[in-house]
């Protein structure tokens, strides 16, 4: 490095004299480099969450907005005759038993299936066996709803004619059984088939990235891999395996094709293997094309309160998972 | 209630790579024996075979016979699970279950044993436990917190609490201290000492001053190079193999002049 000859005066030594504000600290001097990287990126994501946010406030709102005649509507003219509630509430019904028949068979049966891929499976197989799972839950649901319509509801019907002679002191199987299967408890069963590769496939995720150091501190006390299962794997994942369940919850709500296909539709039974039922998203399906006036707003209502009950179900999950943050490992 | 350990031709393999080769050892019952040697040349994973934790990764077996008092561990109608019942762990990095709390994490391998314990029971075995780790008086007022919010080294002392509740014969420890500061590190080895009356204590180091500080026994484990099996060079008192090893390979690695 040549420095300037002896005598000579320098640029900074000028802005010095001229009583300029110079600075000989390096560090000081900005660095271009990466800064404007930072800005992009953080811009990016800004804008992706305000995008997110913005989308979900204007689906709000056109939800509020068109539903609102059917609120103020003379309960005379909603279909039914009664009003609106009377309306909603048996669909209400039918839209949650479906989603919790579904749920019922899907959550323990993901989680049985993701842990033994994560952990009981031979490697090889296990790795082909995530890849069908996986591809699932790529199935369009009107695949579901056509096979659950011609291959599951006629084998069904069989073991509904049984469960309403045998058990129909119990409500839920109260006689006489349909006779095509186009039941409540059919749709629950397709709708769990359609769940249970949600929910196996980020059930595993998560039990695959459980700490090896606590699968170990297990074993090496003298558990099984069961019992290390229990001990170390489960209590790890249980967020995950909530927010999974979520994930297959909101596909069980808002399921329409599936069930549209599967279900013959009609007033609130509580029997679940005679027809009758409906869910909010098939009742919005099949009743839409031909809407218009008061009972599109009826169907938009329909959907609002769809949408209120998973933003209920959602919001019970968070509550769930962090009322147990402390223990989750996090700190 | 300790056992003591005899190893005969003990040779371990990771599918056909040998990893271990030919150890024979005598591990005396209510006494610290330590092992020590570089990196890589298989004293963790000879460790691992005195309670068969090495079988968790796939592939890993062993030829040879591990007795605890004479009772073959390798024989074939012994349950892996029984062994680390009575053969604890203690592992490198502190490993509480972060989903439980510090009682439950004292008390998790005994209600893997005998399902029922009634409460007072359970809460004297965990004061007993956690008193014998030395960690009751920091935590008697916080047994409903969970584990994962003590220090690291309050967190080593709590799995030696969990590995002493369920009355091991053996407690083998990995390295128990080498993620832990200078004053925990202090706190293990002192448990160590007190930890010795009572049982078969197999420790793993890096540290040579360690080794040196808590064992009556040290073994010398070497490499000849990478790829090769590691083998036990040397084992006796302690005192001998840091004065007067026989073997050069020892006395180069105690000096520092490799490792």
């Amino acid at each position: 490095m040549t420095g300037p000859a002896p005598g000579q005066v320098t640029a900074p030594e000028i802005d010095r004299l001229e009583g300029k504000d110079v600075s000989t600290n390096s560090l000081k001097a900005s660095t271009d480099r990466g800064r404007a990287g930072d800005k992009i990126f953080s811009g990016i994501s800004l804008a992706a969450g305000v995008l997110i946010l913005a989308v979900l406030f204007s689906v709000a709102v056109f939800l509020l907005v068109q539903a609102a005649p059917t609120f103020v509507a003379d309960p005379a003219e909603v279909t039914g005759g009664n009003g609106f509630t009377a309306y909603i509430l048996p669909i209400v019904i039918g839209t949650v038993v479906a989603a919790t028949i579904a749920l019922l068979i899907a959550t323990p049966v993901g989680i049985a299936v993701a842990l033994f891929i994560s952990h009981y499976a031979p490697r090889r197989f296990s790795r082909a066996f995530g890849y069908v799972i996986d591809l699932l839950a790529a199935i369009p649901s009107v695949i579901y709803g056509a096979w659950g319509y011609i291959v599951l509801a006629p084998q069904l019907a069989k073991v509904y004619t049984w469960l309403a002679e045998n058990l129909g002191w119990i409500p839920f199987f109260t006689g006489p059984a349909s006779q095509t299967g186009k039941t409540m408890l059919t749709a629950g069963i397709v709708l769990a088939v359609m769940v249970i590769p949600i929910i196996t496939s980020l059930s595993r995720e998560i039990f695959l990235q459980t700490p090896n150091l606590h699968e170990e501190a297990a074993l090496a006390m003298g558990a099984t891999r069961w019992e290390m299962v229990r001990m170390a794997v489960l209590p790890f994942a249980r967020p995950g395996i909530i927010s999974a369940t979520m994930l297959g919850l909101g596909r069980a709500l808002g399921e329409t094709m599936a069930v549209a296909l599967v279900l013959s539709p009609g007033a609130l039974v509580a029997s679940l293997v005679k027809s009758g039922n409906q869910t909010i998203a098939a009742e919005i399906a099949l009743n839409f094309p031909e809407a218009f006036g008061l009972r599109l707003n009826e169907l938009i209502a329909a959907g609002l309160v769809l949408f209120v009950i998973t933003l209920i179900v959602n919001m019970i999950a968070r509550f769930i998972i962090t009322r147990h943050q402390e223990f989750s490992g996090a700190n | 209630m300790s056992k003591r350990i005899d190893v005969k031709d003990l040779n371990v393999y990771y599918s056909k790579f040998l990893a271990v080769e030919d150890v024979n050892i005598n591990i005396e019952a209510r006494s610290v024996t330590a092992f020590i040697g570089p990196s890589g040349c298989g004293k963790s994973t000879f460790l691992r075979t005195l309670n068969r934790m090495h079988e968790v990764i796939p592939g890993a077996r062993v030829e040879g016979e591990v007795l605890l008092d004479g009772d073959n561990l390798y024989d074939s109608a012994v349950d892996p699970v029984s062994v680390r019942g009575q053969i604890g762990m203690v592992f490198q990095r502190p490993n509480p279950f972060p989903t439980m709390s510090i009682r439950d994490n004292v008390l998790a391998g005994v209600k893997l044993n005998n399902r029922r314990i009634s409460k007072s029971d359970a809460d004297s075995l965990v004061e007993k436990s956690l008193q014998g780790a030395n960690l009751w008086n920091e935590v008697k007022d916080r047994l409903g917190r969970p584990g994962s919010g003590l220090s690291g080294g309050q967190q080593q002392r709590l799995c030696i609490a969990r590995a002493i509740a369920v009355s091991p014969q053996v407690i083998l420890m990995d390295e128990p201290c080498s993620a832990l500061d200078p004053i925990s590190t202090l706190a293990i080895e002192d448990l160590i000492n007190e930890l010795k009356s009572e049982y078969t204590v197999v420790i793993v180091t890096h540290n040579m001053q360690q080794a040196a500080r808590v064992s009556d026994k040290t073994a010398f484990f070497n490499i000849a190079g990478t790829g090769k099996p590691g083998k036990l060079i040397e084992y006796g008192d302690t005192t001998t193999i840091f004065n007067k090893p026989a073997v050069q390979a020892t006395e180069d690695y105690v000096s520092g002049r490799f490792g």
